[in-house]
């Protein structure tokens, strides 16, 4: 039920985006989902990719800071208040969430969103009790 | 114009004598009264009778700020504590901070000192001194106050900071003589332009004494004329006695060393050899009248040459340029000493195991600015935002706490800080000076 995700240290400046996509490339990893963090000096890119371990390996390999946290992939009825409905049950019981992000573009219906929260297994517990789609790694990795 | 001419302009022969008596005092005294020297001259097998002629210094060991840090925070002194009326200290490096004590008899030296300085530096006991050095446990603030009573001048005891309330008084009380870093008088130029003063009509400014930082002669230039004044260097440092060791005379063609009070060597830092008059390399100190904190042999760091042809001033005292680097990876940066390995203990504390830095000292306007890079490794990383603000935050305020002054960070991306032969570069100095 969980999915991993790469979260890569980048300076503010032009050209790194580019370079860790590049990588990836090269290595032949498809990116399912990403989000960019940023201050005014720094960013942390946040990647869903199709092999993950892969991806870490061949990042942290070309000497980027690298670190893979897990996330909780949502599916969502793709219509208004999808989302506030999730949030709701969240809130509801407690979840605190760091952040979340969307999914670009998907293959079904859903509306597929990323979340990451301070305590990964009780917020899936939470979901799935409230009848949440909760995507698997797998399903998300071969979108 | 002399405060002392007596000793100021001594013949040579009998400045020479008077050393080579003093140095003997100097040597019996710290050779039974502190055990560091006891050690050291014996592990080189040498006993004070040993010390017969001035060349003799030479058999003598180095002393250091190690040493000083080592027997912190008065194992060095050689006197005991009911002799020491006055305690300064210098902002620590690594960890220890380098301690220094004063007999009545060594304040007593250090105004008399402090009063040649002035006197050569142009002032008279009919000026009114404006003292912005900051006072302090730093001997800046007080070594000059009390050499400018002892002249009889008029002193203000400003300190630093507040410098719009400093031009008011400036202007107000009628300051003629200013006492500060040399980048500080520049953000006064400054300031003063803000407020609308001209220091040629408001001002009765004629002269500057400035020292603590190393600056240029295009910044005298640049002082001189923004504050209608004459600008000469002083140099010191607390470990020989503070501010008054040597200082500019009207010529303006390096500083005269008050040499029978102090021995001036140029060394070559690699090798500890003795270089022939006139090279450059480090400069090394041997106090002769000093009562607490006798210094043989004490290795400054500072990089510069001595002059030794005579000076039209008068004075018989040797010359020594002006400082002209460090053979250390010391920085002053407004006005304070800062060492990057300072700067790598903080992060070491903060969770960092090999931390990869690099200081970056620029001049912006008149003020030093310092930015620190930090390379972001698994260790400090992490992938909240908020976190890392917090990372930030805190190598900020730890810096802060450990250096004296503020300086802004930067997480920057593993492997962007230079290497060359596997070391990274620790500092960008930009300044120019
Ligand atoms: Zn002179």
């Amino acid at each position: 039920m969980k999915i991993k995700q790469i979260s890569v240290f980048l300076e503010n400046k032009s050209g790194r985006l580019a370079a860790v996509t590049k990588l990836l490339a090269a290595g032949n990893i498809n990116i399912r989902a990403l989000s960019i963090a940023d201050t005014s000096d720094f960013g942390i890119l946040r990647l869903i990719v199709n092999q993950p371990d892969k991806a870490y390996r061949v990042l942290k390999d070309a000497g980027f800071t690298v670190t893979m946290t897990e996330v909780i992939g949502v599916a969502m009825s793709d219509e208004p208040g999808g989302l506030a409905g999730v949030l709701e049950i969240l809130e509801e019981r407690g979840v605190n969430i760091e952040y979340l992000y969307a999914f670009v573009g998907s293959a079904c219906d859903d509306a597929l969103v990323m979340f990451r929260v301070e305590n990964i297994d009780d917020a899936i517990e939470v979901l799935k009790a409230e009848g949440v789609k909760v995507l698997t790694g797998e399903e998300v990795y071969s979108l | 114009m002399y405060w002392n001419e007596k000793y100021e302009t001594m013949p040579r022969e009998e400045l020479k004598k008077l050393q080579l008596e003093r140095l003997k005092q100097t040597v019996e005294r710290t050779y039974h009264n502190v055990e560091h020297y006891r050690k050291a001259m014996q592990e080189r097998g040498i006993e004070p009778s040993d010390i017969k002629t001035l060349d003799d210094l030479k058999k003598l060991p180095f002393t250091t700020k190690q040493d000083l840090r080592d027997n912190y925070p008065y194992g060095m002194f050689a006197v005991p504590m009911s002799e020491i009326v006055r305690i300064h200290s210098s902002s620590g490096t690594t960890g220890k901070p380098t301690v220094v004590g004063y007999t009545r008899n060594d304040l007593n030296t250090w105004a008399e000192l402090m009063a040649r300085a002035l006197v050569c530096g142009g002032a008279g006991r009919e000026d009114v001194i404006q003292n912005s050095y900051g006072y302090g446990l730093f001997t800046g603030g007080l070594g000059v106050h009390y050499g400018a009573e002892r002249l009889g001048a008029s002193v203000i005891p400003t300190s630093g900071g507040n410098t719009k309330r400093q031009i008011m008084i400036m202007k107000d009380y009628g300051t003629t003589v200013l006492t500060c870093t040399p980048s500080y008088a520049l953000y006064m130029a400054e300031v003063m332009q803000e407020m609308g003063i001209d220091p040629k009509k408001d001002l009765k400014l004629k002269h500057g004494i400035f020292g603590a930082e190393p600056w240029s002669e295009n910044m005298r230039r640049e002082i001189e004329t923004k504050l209608n004044i004459s600008a000469v260097d002083i140099y010191g440092l607390s470990e020989i006695i503070g501010p008054g060791v040597a200082i500019e005379c009207k010529e303006k063609r390096g500083l005269h060393i008050f040499e029978d009070h102090f021995i001036p060597e140029i060394i070559d830092p690699e090798t500890g050899e003795t270089l022939p008059m006139g090279e450059e390399g480090e400069l090394v100190f041997t106090s002769l009248t000093k009562e607490a904190l006798p210094m043989i042999r004490y290795r400054t760091r500072d990089i510069t040459r001595l002059i030794e042809e005579p000076c039209s001033c008068g004075r018989t005292h040797i010359r020594m340029e002006r400082v002209n680097g460090r053979s250390d990876d010391m920085l002053i940066i407004r006005g304070v000493n800062v060492f990057p390995s300072q700067v790598e203990s903080v992060l070491l504390e903060i969770g960092e195991t090999e931390p990869h830095y690099q200081l970056i000292v620029d001049r912006v306007g008149t003020l030093d600015t310092l930015e620190i890079q930090v390379e972001v490794s698994d260790a400090l990383f992490s992938d909240e935002v908020r976190r890392l603000e917090q990372l930030e935050d805190k190598i900020k305020k730890e810096i802060e706490t450990t250096l004296g002054i503020s300086a802004k960070i930067t997480l920057v991306e593993p492997k962007t800080i230079q290497r060359s032969e596997g070391k990274a570069k620790r500092v960008i100095d930009r300044r120019k000076f």
